[in-house]
């Protein structure tokens, strides 16, 4: 298959090399985007303690925790897509893509429920928000920033997935190619960013 | 005329003038030597001419790189160290400093004394006695810049800064705002006037005045309903333990996390905008924010009436 | 590093018929569907002089308003919407992308031996981005303006602003990801597509700087976006994050605002150092002085740069040990620019110098790169700062680097590479003039600024008191002089992409793997992969050629192991 070789490359080894190395530098770039967002939230948080401590305990923490188990489920999935497209085994690529695609999908209903429950709660930043506090809704000005970027990375690296899928489904990409390995490492940095989130929107208020 | 010095109206300005001056004599070597260099190297080495050329001399690399990066180095540090500690230096702030509340906002200067007396876009000083300027603004960020002083202090929403001055020079000086503020930013200034200390009191007893703010402030402490708690001298239920604010300010304050916090006019500020981030050690947290129900000059109001509370007798 | 194995035929053998990447394919789809770096570089230029013409335009309304103290030509909202635009186009959309996206594109892959960049298609990407986020950020100015200056403070963009500060920051978001997706792409052809022998210490100065500007580019700026999508969220969607009515911290923004844009004014300036390394090495004849100095220098600025941005705040109300940590920082930074500074004069002791139009401009930008820099060593000084900040002084100094540096190396780096870019010469006295005419006509119009400014001149002001005027009109007779500076080499370069004379594959005798290749080069770059087994700079110590002519390489120039 050589098919995977791509200019300006001589090689499939260097290729792939490449490949991996530009998506860790790209995702050194997305650490410091939300290393910015949570740098925000500490200041706010040191600021405003006792409004962080009370807007926390709103969040709701059964989704929160079931999403994070979803996420990791979905981070092992997409690894083994990665190292079965490496091995060139199809069957084994495309039921670890699916089953990523299908968490990701799961992941991103229940955040849609949650955020519905949020908005019937009140807690979306603005005239009638249910906490008297006022830097609970600095709390929640946060929570809804970075849940939703957080979403939209989701939402990328689920088209990626999905693209990459349908051709190896269609046979339109060698499996060879280093692109499965980029995706995986997308996929992988975007469940980091969410276990550091976790704690800090959903567990932070509720410590005893 | 045409003038390459701003005018010298302050203590600081003198010592920042004198730094200016050895900082331009410095880089005014440097680039002397840069500029010989380039020139003498491209004259005598243009291609063609009969110079000497070859290999370079021993001497001429490692430890002409190392000795330049050495110098740089030390010439930095030597004037971090000079510049930094004038500025530790510069106006140690004096208990009987005369303080002023300036108050910004889209697009001009409030300035209030002491008495009451208050000023728009001008702010009468007198000479050589050090002005404390408690400053907050109502709106967006403006900037307290009066060139003649080499003094400068952003203007901030929602916080008091401080900016403290001694005057030298008797005369009337630019006042700008220098942090752009919106449409009328470049029309957003006033003039500074130091006036001789005799003529500064006359000016200052003929200005009409409201009440003086301590006044005001001891009323507003009473309709706020702060009295409630923090007053039993003022006839209030006293119902709930709260802390005395007779002789707080500038006094140290224990607070229940175990840090000692000195009650500046920031910490009690805070204290009445966000009661429960620091609480004084052995008293309920139930004071509830006063965020919203004071603007900046209540505020200030209420601040000059804090710090005229002296310790009850 | 010229010295190529096997060597590449005299150039007359080449066979004239084989097509430059210039006439590989033909029709307006090869340019806009192109992966190939080197047309990409030139979509880029065209891109780039549009944008120069707009905050041009910018410059010229404000420089015209400024001549009278009264307010004449514009009000008071529509001078404040020409500094914004004149700032924002300026910096993100010509000095960032400006050098790297131009010549670093073109010049990259041919530098380092490649046949393009790591990423090509991803390289096409970033353009269309860029020209997108181009397109938003003209609808913005043009449907009604923004009038918050480039520097977007809080509470001002958020609240009190009424221009259109959501589009323009939407714009600057997407340029930002361009400007990641072209740092990406640089870093990994430097670290991955290097030919055969190329090291790292025999990569020429242009692509250590370039790497160095990609390294910044890539870490800082997310946190632009991180921020800016902060300010959408405050204003678009009322969530209160740095508004203090709401419990908010508007210097939040500033630290978060500042840790970007002070790593930008190196994304801005390294580049020129690389640019001009390569011109004083090329027309003084000579190695670098201290070619491992200037690499260290650049890892040590674009490094140090991250820790500097508190220097904007000395009057924000941060603490006063905070202010005291950046001043020291500010100051230690200051020692790698004089390194290179002085590492570039004495590159020219015992040289060969010829005063071509690129060298002139390289000599202009090191005179004024030097006082822009010595300038910087007052800001760095609280107390000189406090009195100076957001003053002419400011706007003097910064300009003396981000113009006086960055655009005159970007016209030296073009009249150096164009013969490569183009295939053809251009009229050499001309391009003298404009360089010489560049470097006063600049002097005229910043230097009496440092002056104005000392004087208590603030910026972003339309009125101003009387006392200042004859400074703003000798800044604006200079700035007469300056835009006919600027305007010429377009017109002379212009003019020879039809007229000019055609350009040897080496018009300077210059080394480097890109005077290797046909000017212009081809689709593939190399006809042979290039192999390189000597550092860069490998002039004659003697003679006028390239060293391996002579075989008779000096100590300090001798193959590095």
């Amino acid at each position: 298959m050589s098919g995977a070789l791509r200019e300006p490359w001589r090689s499939l080894r260097r290729q792939r090399e490449a490949a991996a190395f530009g998506t860790w530098i790209f995702l050194g770039g997305e650490a410091m985007l939300f290393a910015g967002l949570i740098l925000a939230f500490a200041v706010m948080r040191a600021l405003h303690p006792a409004g962080f401590i009370l807007a926390g305990r709103e969040t709701e923490v059964a989704l929160g925790t079931a999403n994070t188990a979803i996420l990791l489920t979905s981070s092992l999935t997409m690894a083994v897509a990665a190292e079965a497209a490496r091995a060139e085994l199809r069957r084994a690529t495309l039921w670890g893509m699916g089953l990523t695609l299908a968490l990701g999908a799961a992941f991103l209903a229940v955040k849609g429920f949650e955020w519905s429950s949020d908005l019937e709660k009140h807690l979306f930043p603005g005239d009638g928000f249910a906490l008297a506090e006022p830097s609970a809704q600095i709390f929640f000005a946060l929570y809804w920033i970075m849940t939703s970027l957080h979403a939209m990375h989701m939402l990328g690296g689920m088209t990626v997935v999905a693209w990459l899928g349908w051709q190896a489904w269609r046979r339109a990409r060698p499996l060879r190619s280093p692109a499965f390995e980029a995706a995986a490492l997308y996929w992988h940095l975007v469940d980091i960013v969410w276990i550091v989130l976790y704690p800090l929107l959903y567990l932070g208020g509720r410590a005893p | 005329m045409i003038r390459f010095w701003p005018a010298t109206a302050s203590d600081v300005a003198a010592q920042v003038d004198q730094l200016t001056g050895v900082l331009l004599a410095i880089c005014g070597a440097i680039l002397l030597l840069v500029g010989c260099l380039l020139l003498g190297f491209s004259i005598r080495y243009r291609r063609g001419s009969s110079a000497k050329r070859g290999a370079l001399p021993e001497i001429v690399s490692r430890e002409v790189e190392v000795g330049w990066t050495a110098a740089t180095l030390f010439l930095a540090l030597f004037l971090f160290a000079w510049a930094t500690g004038m500025e530790l230096r510069a106006n140690p702030p004096q208990p009987d400093a005369i303080e002023v509340h300036v108050l910004a906002r889209q697009w001009m200067w409030k300035t209030r004394h002491a008495n009451g007396a208050q000023e728009i876009d001008a702010l009468h000083v007198p000479r050589g006695e050090q002005v404390r300027l408690l400053m907050t603004s109502q709106d967006v960020i403006h900037s307290f810049f009066v060139p003649a002083f080499r003094a400068k202090q952003d203007v901030l929403p929602g916080r008091l800064t401080e900016l403290r001055f001694t005057a030298t020079e008797t005369g009337t000086y630019n006042l700008f705002c220098a942090e752009y503020c919106g449409t009328l930013h470049a029309r957003m200034g006033g003039t500074v006037t130091v006036m001789e200390p005799e003529d500064f009191a006359r000016w200052l007893a003929v200005q009409p005045r409201g009440d003086d703010l301590a006044r005001e402030g001891a009323a507003l402490f009473v309709s706020l309903g702060c009295a409630g708690c923090h007053g039993d001298r003022r006839g209030g239920s006293a119902t709930v333990r709260a802390p005395k604010l007779e002789g707080v300010y500038n006094s140290p304050v224990p607070l229940q996390d175990g840090r000692v916090v000195t009650a500046d006019e920031a910490y009690l500020r805070d204290s009445i905008l966000q009661p429960r981030r620091d609480v004084v050690a052995g008293f309920p947290n139930v004071m509830p924010s006063f965020a919203g129900l004071v603007h900046e000059e209540e505020m200030q109001r209420l601040l000059a009436y804090l710090r005229s509370l002296k310790d009850a007798p | 590093m010229n010295h190529i194995t096997p060597a590449i035929p005299a150039p007359d053998a080449i066979p004239h018929e084989e097509p430059s990447y210039l006439t590989a394919e033909r029709g307006i789809g090869s340019w806009l569907l192109t992966t190939d770096h080197k047309r990409i570089a030139l979509l880029y230029m065209a891109a780039l002089t549009a944008f120069f013409f707009i905050g041009g335009a910018g410059a010229v309304a404000i420089r015209l308003e400024l001549f009278t103290p009264k307010a004449d030509v514009l009000t008071a909202d529509g001078y404040n919407r020409m500094f914004t635009l004149h700032g924002t186009v300026m910096i993100w959309f010509f000095l960032v992308p400006s050098i790297p996206t131009t010549l670093g594109n073109f010049l990259i892959p041919l530098m380092v031996g490649a046949r393009d960049l790591a990423f090509p298609r991803l390289n096409l990407l970033s353009w269309y981005l860029f020209i997108f986020a181009g397109a938003v950020l003209i609808y913005a100015l043009v449907a009604g303006g923004v009038d918050t200056g480039w520097t977007f403070y809080t509470p001002f963009s958020t609240t009190f602003s009424n221009g259109y500060v959501l589009l323009a920051g939407l714009a600057i978001i997407l340029a930002g990801f361009s400007s990641i997706a072209t740092g990406v792409n640089f870093l990994a052809t430097i670290h991955l597509l290097r030919a055969p022998g190329m090291g790292w210490f025999r990569l020429p100065l242009f692509a250590w700087a370039i790497y160095g500007t990609s390294l910044v580019m890539v870490l800082a700026t997310p946190v632009l976006t991180a921020v800016l999508l902060l300010v959408i969220a405050e204003r678009g969607f009322g969530l209160p994050v740095f508004d203090p009515s709401r419990g908010g911290d508007p210097l939040l923004f500033q630290h978060l605002f500042w840790f970007y844009s002070h790593p930008a004014v190196y994304i801005m300036i390294l580049p020129s150092f690389g640019v001009i390394s390569e011109i004083v090495t090329c027309f003084s004849r000579r190695n670098v002085f201290g070619y491992d100095f200037m690499v260290y220098a650049i890892l040590w600025i674009a490094i140090a740069g991250f820790l500097v941005w508190g220097h904007h705040m000395f009057v924000s109300g941060q603490s006063i040990y905070a202010s005291l940590a950046f001043s020291f920082l500010s100051f230690v930074i200051a020692v790698p620019s004089a390194i290179k500074v002085f590492n570039w004069t004495f590159t020219l002791y015992r040289g060969q110098i010829t005063f071509e139009a690129p060298m002139l401009y390289a000599v202009g930008f090191i005179g004024l790169f030097t006082i822009g820099g010595l300038t910087g060593l007052f800001l760095a000084s609280i107390p000189i700062d406090v009195h100076v900040s957001d003053t002419y002084y400011v706007v003097g100094h910064f300009h003396f680097i981000m113009v006086g540096g960055a655009v005159s190396a970007f016209y030296g780096g073009l009249s150096f590479w164009w013969p490569k870019i183009t295939g053809r010469k251009y009229p050499m006295t001309w391009a003298r003039f404009a360089a010489i005419l560049m470097f006063f006509g600049f002097g005229f119009t910043f230097f009496p600024m440092f002056i104005m400014g000392y004087l208590g001149m603030p910026r972003r002001y339309q009125v101003y008191p009387e006392e200042f005027q004859v400074w703003h009109v000798m800044s604006s007779a200079g700035a007469v002089l300056l835009a006919g500076a600027y305007l010429l080499p377009m017109g002379y370069l212009a003019w020879s992409v039809f007229w000019g004379e055609k350009a040897e594959d080496d018009p300077w005798n210059a080394t480097g793997l890109e005077w290797s290749t046909s000017s212009p080069p081809p689709r593939d770059n190399f006809r042979t992969p290039p192999e390189v087994d000597e550092g860069p700079y490998f002039y004659h110590p003697e003679g006028e050629g390239p060293g391996h002519d002579h075989g008779d390489p000096h100590r300090d120039q001798v193959r590095t192991p």
